[in-house]
């Protein structure tokens, strides 16, 4: 495999997670699916490098994580 | 207006071709007087190759159509004698504005750098831009210079040799036939010279029309270029405004899919729709109204046997980014001195290839481009518009996202990275003007550097002593040399950390090779590797 981390890389998961369905607490599908793509580019944005971008989308594609 | 389109630019004439006994054979016949075969005929009868344009009409283009030249087609455009009259008539602009909803979004400059002739941007009606490139044509043959127009002159057969093409054309006195050693196909996005060649023309057709207006009113719009992203006026859709000269505006209003374009270009109907835009109380009177969809699609090959295409009849692209017209310009800047090169016997066929490869290569990136524009502008699915809300949204504050809207990216020339013509490179100079770019424009203390280059082979010489001229094979080299410190643009633009260069130069004014000292030897081989007799 190539840059993209995928060993556990978050510290404190479990909070991580709960922030961010909160995000979405009480939302819309259309807003919720604005904030995801928003995220999306933000997060991208600050990986930056194009080849592990490449990467997560592939991963992010899989039908199967096998 | 409309008096520019009725009145015949190149009224038919009856030409002694036509009561030769056998088809008089011509070096070169261009079908087609849209902007791209006029362009390729005053190329090639300044350099002194005698051609023939034939047109089935005897008008300008109906409509304004293309209407933003880009600063690469003024640049050409100079080098052909019209450029003077394209930018004293045009409006220049090179601010672009994007709005999302009702908020400006963002700005962006499309030549955030002084120091060249020619701005970004021109905007120009079609129909101007063609009539003065028949002005030229006129120019030319009023000096004696081989170049005719033949208006009503509609190619209907043709038979493809080994060494020449037959052709049959049809006119108001019957048809004849005529021969030419080299025909250029410029007979736009319908070629039928395509067709009878048995040519393909794939690639993808977008779904959404769109109503292009030109609308005459007195506002104070500024001269840039404003797209909306979901405005308030059209929902959903996008638009664009334009300033171009006369007092015209032009629109152009996304208006999704399945539509009735019978029903949609009903003067009442345009009314209603601009007024939501304009506002109640701004007046204007519609001009030339539209509806159009469009493809995204390029021949195999530009070049079959004695056959070249040029302009849309080899390639089309989505109006987004202005590249139409601009590429075809590029196309028969590219073509011509090959063409004049292997008429003349200096060059090998082969040299004609590299047009095939070269213009192939810049087709490709054009319709990349544009059809990345069209994606962003028309989203074909819901989360691809969440996507692109998105970057619309996060623009307005966030400067990443800025380089994410894609409104059209405009047409640049492109750079023929890796060309079958490209000679030495020496990275200690500045990468814009590297083997195969088209050589930027620069002050150098007298006069602009590519009014100077002019159009055939040239040593540009920088801070250093060439030769005034060299010989190879029938080509000639003309130096143009310059002082380092000639001008700071100049020297920052071709010489970067170095003291000195040496740029071969093409005759379309895209570098071919370069050194940081001078070597006889080297240049030569380079020159060889330019005109097709390398390797
Ligand atoms: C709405 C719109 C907006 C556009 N905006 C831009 C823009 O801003 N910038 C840009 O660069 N481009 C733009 N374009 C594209 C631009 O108009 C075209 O790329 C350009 O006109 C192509 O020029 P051409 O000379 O290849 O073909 P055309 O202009 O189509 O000319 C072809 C000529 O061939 C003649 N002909 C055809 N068949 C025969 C035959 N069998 N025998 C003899 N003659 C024949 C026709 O009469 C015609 O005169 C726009 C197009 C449209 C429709």
């Amino acid at each position: 495999m190539g840059k993209l981390k995928t060993d556990a890389n978050i510290d404190d998961a479990d909070g991580f997670m709960a922030e961010l369905l909160a995000l979405h607490d009480g939302r819309s599908k259309a807003e919720s699916d604005a904030i995801n793509a928003r995220l999306i580019l933000i997060l991208a944005n600050h990986i930056g490098d194009r080849a592990v971008l490449s990467e997560a989308l592939r991963t992010a594609g899989m039908a199967r994580d096998d | 207006m409309t008096a520019i389109f009725e009145t015949p630019l190149y009224p038919y004439a009856r030409s002694p071709d036509q009561d030769a006994l056998d088809p008089v054979r011509h070096p070169v016949v261009v079908v087609g007087a849209g902007p791209v075969g006029l362009a390729a005929a005053i190329d090639l009868a300044q350099q002194g190759v005698p051609v023939v344009v034939l047109d089935d009409n005897d008008k300008v283009s109906f409509g304004s159509r293309a209407i933003c030249f880009s600063k690469r087609t003024l640049d050409i455009l100079d080098r052909l004698g019209c450029g003077d009259a394209a930018a004293g008539k045009g409006v220049q602009w090179d601010t672009g504005k994007v709005f999302f909803g009702d908020r400006r979004v963002f700005e962006f400059n499309l030549l955030p750098e002084e120091g060249h002739k020619r701005p970004a941007f021109l905007n120009l009606q079609q129909y101007h831009l063609e009539t003065y490139l028949v002005d030229r044509v006129r120019a030319l043959a009023a000096e004696g210079r081989p170049i005719e127009i033949r208006g009503r002159n509609h190619v209907s057969a043709l038979g493809v040799y080994e060494d020449f093409v037959r052709l049959e054309v049809d006119t108001p006195e019957g048809p004849y036939n005529l021969d030419a050693q080299w025909l250029i196909a410029c007979d736009g996005a319908n070629s039928s010279i395509r067709r009878m060649t048995g040519q393909d023309f794939i690639g993808r057709a977008f779904e959404d029309s769109f109503l292009i207006a030109d609308v005459a009113m007195e506002a104070d719009f500024p001269s840039e270029r404003w797209f909306w992203f979901d405005p308030p006026f059209n929902r959903g859709r996008s638009a664009l405004l334009h300033k171009q000269p006369d007092g015209i505006f032009r629109i152009d209003l996304q208006l999704g899919r399945g539509i009735d374009p019978e029903e949609e270009v009903k003067p009442e109907r345009v009314t209603a729709r601009l007024r939501q835009m304009l506002g109640a109380r701004t007046r204007f009177a519609l001009d030339w109204v539209s509806i159009y969809t469009f493809q995204c699609r390029r021949m195999d090959r530009f070049v079959n046997g004695r056959v070249i295409f040029a302009g849309d009849a080899a390639h089309q692209v989505s109006p987004f980014g202005a590249r139409g017209a601009n590429s075809g310009f590029q196309d028969v800047d590219n073509l011509c001195w090959k063409l004049k090169l292997v008429l003349d016997g200096a060059a090998p066929p082969a040299l004609i290839e590299s047009y095939n490869w070269e213009r192939v290569f810049a087709a490709d990136e054009n319709i990349l481009n544009s059809t990345r524009s069209t994606e962003f502008i028309t989203p074909k699915s819901e989360t691809s518009r969440a996507f692109r809300d998105a970057v619309l949204h996060l623009a307005e504050r966030r400067k990443f996202a800025r380089r994410l809207v894609n409104s059209g990216r405009l047409s640049t020339p492109s750079v023929y990275e890796d060309g079958p013509l490209n000679g030495p490179d020496d990275d200690a100079l500045p990468l814009r003007n590297a083997p195969g770019a088209p050589a930027c424009d620069a002050p150098t203390g007298d006069g602009w550097l590519l009014d100077r280059l002019g159009g055939g082979f040239r040593l540009l010489a920088i801070g250093t002593e060439v030769p005034e001229r060299l010989e190879e094979d029938g080509i000639e080299v003309v130096t143009l040399a310059l002082r380092a410190d000639a001008d700071p643009r100049l020297a920052k633009r071709y010489l970067g950390g170095a003291a000195q260069a040496v740029y071969l130069i093409r005759p379309d004014q895209h570098v071919a090779a370069r050194w940081t000292g001078y070597d006889e030897d080297a240049v030569r081989a380079a020159l060889r590797v330019a005109t097709g007799q390398g390797g």
